[in-house]
């Protein structure tokens, strides 16, 4: 139960945006992709839920090969999955509770009481109970984020995919989220990937961190390993320090 | 500028047209291929049927009354002193069955329905909406086209026929208040060259401008790129290449058909 890419390749266009992409997710481990913004860091996270297909390289979900999985094993494979979206990518013109109902009709097996219960359930685990009746028009932006957070684990998924959690909000909203990814781990089990750029928020939820540059991931290692690497690279991001990029970049096309 | 440069661009606009067509020949596949995932759109095509078709008939219906107004004025400016004015209801009666019920209807349609559909697709499409409902192991084809598809074909010819028929009535009511014209006259014209297959053919016209607005639609909502103004973009597109489709189509029938 893990998931896996092995020399990911892909492009748009001419842009080539992965080159060769290793990557491993542990079973019950939570693991953040950091990188800069337009590195890939989404574009792997849509491999994975199979919204993509690699030019090249392998994607591997449960052992399963998700680009050669037909239309049926893929969607089972799905609903083992919640994702996460940058901007919650609600559906508009739907109530929250409508929202998060819709995934566990589809997948069916369940009385209306139960999915009554199950969407109360997973709108208090993220700190919403009573918000069923709202539109996502009338909530905040943090608020949206929890309730895109609580339609994807509607499911009970084994995998949560995270597409910046944290972006765009205030610090206490961030340690919000931040904590509720740590709980959605403790009481739900669940195998983690997190895109963020934020590395106080992967310093916190993360029993890995993984670096994307250039369309690779140049290291892993856990958040302690990520503060004391001597990659230049990696010391340039977490530090915020263009220049040590530059010089770093400068020195690779010398050699 | 390099000698090569313009064959290259010309290679390129011939490259791009036939990605084009291969991308949709795609897309019109998928939309057949899901129309077999009955228990995701039917019940959603009733909801399709009353946004597309029952809200829609106002703005038909307007059209077609100022229209059979107009095209029993004209008649009879045209025939007056050359041809009795019982023809009136003829050209009324053919016109707004064989031309410009179904034509003015789909190209309004095509501002309204067309329009609507790729601006709330594109936005669902930028907005990561249609992906989240793929990360539900929901069809986006059987949850979203489908159920507009088969709406529009099923609803437009209902649309037409209603437009039709306001728009004899309003020809008729003009033609015995303005023109000296009795019932009977109008009447008698309109039954004069009437065929049962005048139905036929405005229906045929019908259902493959209901499939041509929505198909377009669709199409240019699912392939929307960047923000606001790729949804804005798409929407244009989707008046512009059905109202022109919908020109080609009405040419084509009659080539076919009469």
């Amino acid at each position: 139960m893990s998931i896996e890419l092995q020399g990911v390749h892909k492009a748009f266009g001419p842009k080539q945006i992965l080159r060769g992409l290793d990557l491993h997710v542990n079973e019950g481990e939570t693991l953040s992709l950091v990188g800069f913004s337009g590195a890939g860091k989404s574009v792997t996270l849509k491999h994975i839920a199979g919204l993509l297909r690699p030019d090249r390289g392998i994607v591997r979900v449960d052992g399963k090969e998700v680009p050669k999985l037909p239309r049926d094993e893929l969607y089972d494979l799905r609903r083992g999955m919640g994702y996460v979206f940058q901007f919650a990518a609600l559906f508009d013109s739907m109530t929250i509770a409508e929202n998060l109902s819709m995934g566990l009709l589809k997948k069916g097996g369940m009385t209306e009481a139960q999915i009554r219960d199950r969407v109360a359930e997973s709108l208090d685990l993220v700190e919403l109970a009573g918000f069923e009746n709202r539109l996502p028009s009338e909530l905040s932006g943090g608020q949206r984020k929890r309730a895109g957070l609580a339609r994807a684990i509607a499911f009970r998924p084994k995998y949560l995919l995270y597409d910046e959690p944290t972006s765009g909000l205030d610090p206490v909203t961030t340690t919000v989220i931040d904590r509720l990814i740590l709980k959605m781990k403790k009481e739900l089990g669940v195998t983690s990937l997190v895109i963020t750029h934020d590395m106080g928020s992967a310093y916190s939820i993360s029993d890995r961190i993984a670096m994307l540059y250039e369309g690779r991931v140049i290291e892993t290692g856990t958040p302690d390993e990520i503060r004391a690497t001597k990659n230049p690279f990696v010391r340039g991001f977490i530090e915020g320090e263009p220049e040590l990029i530059e010089a770093a970049e400068a020195a690779a096309a010398k050699s | 500028m390099h000698w090569t440069q313009p064959f290259a661009a010309i290679g390129a606009a011939v490259l791009g047209m036939f990605s084009g067509l291969g991308v949709f020949g795609r897309f019109c596949l998928e939309t057949a291929r899901a129309t077999f995932d009955l228990r995701t759109w039917g019940p959603l095509l009733v909801i399709q049927m009353r946004r597309l078709g029952v809200d829609s008939l106002p703005i038909a219906l307007f059209l077609a009354v100022f229209t059979g107004i107009v095209l029993a004025l004209q008649a009879s400016y045209t025939f007056t002193g050359a041809i009795p004015l019982y023809f009136v209801g003829t050209l009324v009666g053919k016109t707004m069955m064989l031309e410009l019920g179904p034509v003015l209807a789909g190209l309004a349609l095509s501002g309204r329905i067309g329009a609507n559909i790729a601006a709330e697709l594109g936005t669902m499409r930028v907005s990561e909406q249609i992906d989240a409902l793929e990360t539900m192991a929901y069809d986006p084809m059987a949850y979203l086209v489908v159920p507009r598809i088969l709406a529009g074909i099923l609803m437009f010819p209902i649309i037409v026929v209603f437009a039709n028929t306001v728009g004899i009535i309003a020809g008729w009511i003009t033609a015995i208040n303005m023109l000296d014209m009795s019932t009977e006259q109008f009447v008698r014209g309109l039954r004069l060259f009437y065929v049962p297959f005048d139905i036929t053919y405005s229906v045929i016209k019908s259902l493959s401008f209901g499939l041509v607005i929505t198909l377009i639609g669709c199409y240019q909502g699912f392939n929307t790129m960047g923000g606001a103004e790729g949804v804005g973009a798409a929407a244009t597109r989707a008046v512009v290449v059905a109202g022109m489709l919908i020109l080609a189509l009405d040419a084509f029938w009659a080539m076919v058909l009469l």
